[in-house]
């Protein structure tokens, strides 16, 4: 079970760590702890990997990265841990799940993001990938995204929500 | 503009950011410049948008619960549903897609009794239906996003 002191420091950390030559004895000032137990407990949650990486955050669209596809497969739940391996070793693969269908109207089960630099790029990389993972015969579909509406990293408390404190005491 | 420092803090620190109390000047000792310099950069970066944050990524459904939700929505209403969408502070990542289902996000909360509630306030605030697409298992270990930022065309090597 997670402790509290944890959660609190996930929520000072989640939205960014300062820009400046002590970040982390700034996180520790507002939790009223040691900067070296701010480190510490950062460490050991990377290490057991709740946090599953720490570091730059970087805005895809903004940076050139303009077309970014969501590619669908509906694979035979027997290959989907197979191909779901396989296809997440490729560069190009962004995020890669299982995810379950939903009768006729999604019949698919994985998941994976390509981000490129323009549409064909993507539909290049598509390609190659469905000839490298002999992917041709399973039914696939490709939703490329189109509007932004809100990106922003995921807040496990987020401000403003009655429920952030709910489950902390 | 992006210099050849911008695009090395870009690629070189999504992973394992420095956990010392000073991880810039760890940054700037190793490549080999004024602590000063790794802040500006990364002030600059920050303030043109081109990172959102230096910070954690949770993995999903350790800390609460989270959800990708699909909604089929008819393209004269589908800025006003996404607006409204976009207000729940549970919601993020959230995009019109090409598709039938064109509206697609993340919601992300503490507990299912919770998710439950925001997913019924949003059908109810739009009067459409949502479809939920649960993680059932993460294939991907490595969350980094590697650019590639020189003008030149890429090739597809395979990670090795």
């Amino acid at each position: 079970m997670i402790e509290a002191i944890d959660l609190d420091l996930i929520a000072a950390v989640q939205e960014g760590l300062p820009i400046a030559s002590r970040p982390y004895a700034l996180i520790a000032e507002q939790l009223n702890l040691d900067e070296s137990e701010v480190i510490a407990r950062l460490s050991k949650l990377k290490q057991q990997g709740l946090i599953k990486r720490l570091g730059v955050i970087v805005k895809h669209r903004r940076l050139g990265y303009c077309s970014n596809a969501m590619v669908v497969f509906d694979m035979p739940d027997t290959r989907v841990n197979e191909m779901g391996l396989q296809i997440s070793q490729f560069h190009f693969i962004n995020l890669c799940y299982q995810r379950p269908r939903h009768g006729d109207q999604w019949p698919y089960n994985l998941f994976c993001m390509i981000h490129g630099k323009s549409r064909e790029k993507v539909l290049q990389q598509l390609n190659y990938l469905i000839e490298h993972c002999a992917l041709e015969n399973y039914a696939h579909d490709i939703l490329f995204s189109r509007r932004c509406f809100k990106q922003r990293g995921a807040l496990y408390f987020p401000r403003g929500s009655d429920f952030s404190h709910e489950n902390r005491d | 503009m992006l210099t050849i420092l911008h695009k090395q803090l870009l690629n070189d620190y999504q992973q394992d950011f420095p956990l010392s109390p000073t991880p810039y000047l760890d940054i700037a000792n190793s490549l080999g410049i004024t602590e000063e310099e790794v802040l500006v950069a990364f002030s600059a970066l920050s303030e043109q948008d081109f990172i959102s944050r230096i910070g954690p990524i949770i993995q999903p459904n350790q800390l609460g619960i989270s959800t990708l939700v699909a909604m089929a929505i008819p393209e004269k209403h589908i800025s006003e549903v996404a607006e409204v969408i976009s207000q729940f502070p549970e919601v993020n990542h959230n995009y019109e897609r090409e598709h039938h289902f064109n509206l697609w996000f993340v919601l992300i909360a503490h507990d299912q009794q919770h998710l439950t509630h925001v997913i019924k306030q949003i059908e109810k605030q739009t009067n459409f239906k949502t479809m939920q697409l649960p993680l059932l298992k993460d294939y991907f270990i490595n969350l980094g996003f590697q650019l590639n930022l020189e003008p030149q065309e890429e090739n597809f090597p395979i990670n090795a």
